[in-house]
């Protein structure tokens, strides 16, 4: 689907750019470089607000990300029940800082600022997979299980 | 042929995080080997975390509980059911009577757990739309004077009186008013949002009817966090139900009055907590804050008269509604009336939500409630109130959870999450990660905020690193002050409460001597 047709029907919606961006991206993965000036388009906006706006936007990535993004709390809540030393193990045992993306492009490794689980902290999401009271161990086999899934 | 066995399990993220779904196919999977016929309802958490997932069997009307399960529990769990006689490892008896559940007051929560979220007969068979249908019959000005009366207080954080903002909202002239809410929950230590959301829609649902016909607002948004996917479906699944059964839509239960609610999922950013940034967004901007005045309640979304509340601020209306402000009043202490969903959280023994009244004593919810530290070690600090809330010693756990009472010690209770350390934290760490956040979530409106969080960082690595220390002290004292003063909202505002809460009750992690005991 073209980008222009997945952004369209969001015109005129309440807070509707922010929604199209989202769709553009459920779809492509990420946002590609002719979002903003399909969007500026759609929207009357100048490319300028448009990329003001996903830039602002923690969850918008003009890159493609990993096959599988590994988000690990690092708020209070999971730095208390131990979330700095897991953060660490986790770096260790996939060989990437927290912001990267492997080299093969299959995982990225990201921080995130509470999931809401704080009561079963350290907490992960995994793809899609919500993981409390994580471990290197329980977190390095959902992304084994979520590899066996995709493939 | 014998009655199906019923069973509950919760569908809330964090059952989920522990494996209630993998739980769930298991007692289907199971259940069908043994030809055994179940009937599995998902329900919201009761919030006693520490045994999710936990799931109930209907027993003479009344739940057992068993957890926290695994999948390969089921198999064993399912045996022990048909034999009567057998008592499985895992059971805590009936739910409703552990002492953490039991001692309770469930204003709020009152279905959260017990009910399916999705069923508008359940909901309305315990208790729903009793609020809603009160409301009805009243005129607006009197709705806002019950919200008045009940002394009900902003759950967000601010505390600010509900029924003050009604008013003014409601006494605004504009063709068009919103109910806005706030379900960007962001703080740490916080889910009490996503737990009603997720457990009981519903409540959300009416808490909003009632405020629109309050103020004469026929539009609702619910702004909601991307990290609460599953809030999310349940929330547009209750929406659309609602909608067919007449609650939401242009004849509000017969009311005659319209009121239309959609969710908005935000994009990852915790300033959108913020209202006015929250506002930014929802009209598809950056969330950057606005400076006040005006008042949302005059100009809000698109300019126009505005009711923004927390998530539970809006879910303590229908039961003030339903049974009177006095009833509700009469629940709390002093100026801090009715109930709050504590959260307890981070390294805790029995973490999870405990609603009561406020008055309750920090030292309750941590030690008694909460059982201490997961790790059996002595607590050392406890954070209230998320990212921007005061670092407390145990030597503070005889204050009462009371808006009045932790201010007066430089705290707040804030949206009621409290988040446990044991000895092993390094509160400089702490304060030094205030500041880091601050640095990562600043809009970028207001000086002090943008580039007074990167000071803040780089003092902190000088007293750490011991250079110019006594200096850098002062540094950070003068950088707290000029970001308490000048900040255009609480992000930068309340920053310095983390830091200069840390500092004072803990200073002989910034290489001073130990302070007095803090108390009194």
């Amino acid at each position: 689907m073209k980008i222009a047709e997945i952004i369209n029907p969001y015109v005129g919606e309440t807070g509707g750019l922010i929604t199209a961006l989202q769709a553009v991206q459920a779809a492509q993965g990420f946002l590609p470089p002719e979002t903003e000036a399909v969007a500026a388009e759609a929207f009357n906006l100048t490319k300028a607000e448009v990329k003001g706006v996903i830039s602002f936007y923690a969850d918008f990535h003009r890159e493609p990300q990993g096959e599988i993004v590994v988000r690990l709390c690092a708020a209070e809540a999971c730095q208390a029940a131990g979330g700095r030393d897991l953060a660490a193990a986790v770096e260790k045992k996939f060989a990437l800082k927290s912001g990267e993306t492997s080299a093969s492009g299959d995982l990225t490794l990201e921080p995130v600022y509470c999931l809401g689980l704080c009561s079963a902290a350290p907490a992960a999401l995994v793809g899609d997979k919500l993981v409390g009271r994580a471990d290197a161990q329980r977190i390095e086999d959902a992304v084994a299980r979520h590899a066996k899934e995709r493939a | 042929m014998a009655e199906a066995l019923k069973l509950f399990l919760p569908l809330d993220s964090v059952a989920v995080s522990l494996g209630a779904n993998e739980v769930a196919g298991a007692l289907l999977a199971e259940a069908a080997q043994r030809n055994v016929d179940i009937q599995l309802t998902r329900t919201g958490s009761r919030g006693m975390h520490w045994l999710e997932p936990l799931l109930e069997v209907e027993r003479d009307g009344e739940r057992l509980g068993f957890g926290p399960l695994e999948e390969s529990d089921v198999g064993g769990l399912l045996d022990s059911l048909l034999d009567s006689k057998a008592k499985h490892a895992k059971s805590i008896g009936l739910a409703e009577e552990v002492p953490f559940f039991k001692n309770q007051t469930r204003l709020i929560f009152a279905r959260c757990g017990v009910t399916d979220p999705l069923c508008l007969d359940d909901y309305a068979a315990h208790g729903g739309l009793a609020g809603l249908d009160a409301a009805i019959k009243k005129q607006g000005a009197d709705i806002c004077e019950e919200i008045l009366a009940s002394g009900l207080r902003g759950r967000g954080g601010a505390g600010f009186p509900a029924g003050i903002k009604w008013k003014t909202v409601a006494q605004a002239e504009s063709d068009q008013k919103y109910i806005v809410c706030n379900a960007d929950e962001g703080d740490s230590g916080t889910f009490a949002d996503r737990m009603i959301m997720e457990g009981d829609p519903y409540l959300l649902i009416e808490g909003m009817a009632i405020a629109g016909l309050a103020v004469g607002a026929t539009k609702g948004y619910i702004y909601l966090r991307s990290e609460y996917p599953i809030a999310a479906n349940i929330l547009n699944d209750a929406i659309a139900k609602a909608e067919t059964a007449g609650l939401l839509g242009d004849n509000v239960r017969g009311s005659g009055k319209a009121f239309h609610l959609q969710v908005f999922i935000g994009a990852g950013a915790y300033i959108c907590g913020e209202e006015t940034s929250l506002l930014e967004s929802l009209e598809g901007k950056r969330g950057e804050v606005r400076a006040k005045p005006p008042l949302p309640a005059l100009e809000g979304l698109f300019g126009k008269p505005t009711l923004v509340h927390n998530v539970i601020t809006l879910c303590s209306v229908p039961v003030i509604l339903e049974k009177e402000a006095e009833f509700y009043r009469d629940f709390g202490m002093g100026k801090s009336t009715g109930t709050m969903p504590f959260q307890i959280a981070g390294n805790v023994k029995h973490g999870g939500l405990y609603e009561t009244a406020f008055g309750v004593t920090l030292g309750e919810l941590v030690e008694t409630i909460g059982g201490g530290a997961r790790t059996g070690k002595p607590v050392r600090a406890v954070q209230i109130g998320g990212p921007l809330g005061a670092y407390l010693p145990p030597s503070l756990f005889h204050l009462p959870m009371d808006y009045e009472a932790m201010l007066a010690k430089g705290a707040g209770v804030g949206h009621g999450g409290i988040v446990i350390f044991d000895e092993s934290v390094d509160l400089l760490e702490q304060a030094r990660y205030a500041f880091e956040f601050c640095v990562e979530e600043s809009c970028g409106k207001c000086t002090p905020c943008r580039i007074g969080s990167v000071r803040g960082v780089e003092v902190i690595d000088r007293i750490r690193g011991r250079i110019d220390h006594d200096d850098n002290l002062v540094v950070l004292d003068d950088l707290c002050e000029l970001m308490v003063d000048g900040s255009l909202c609480a992000m930068g505002g309340m920053t310095p409460i983390p830091v200069q809460s840390a500092l004072k009750y803990f200073p002989e992690d910034f290489g001073l001597r130990p302070a007095k005991q803090a108390a009194e």
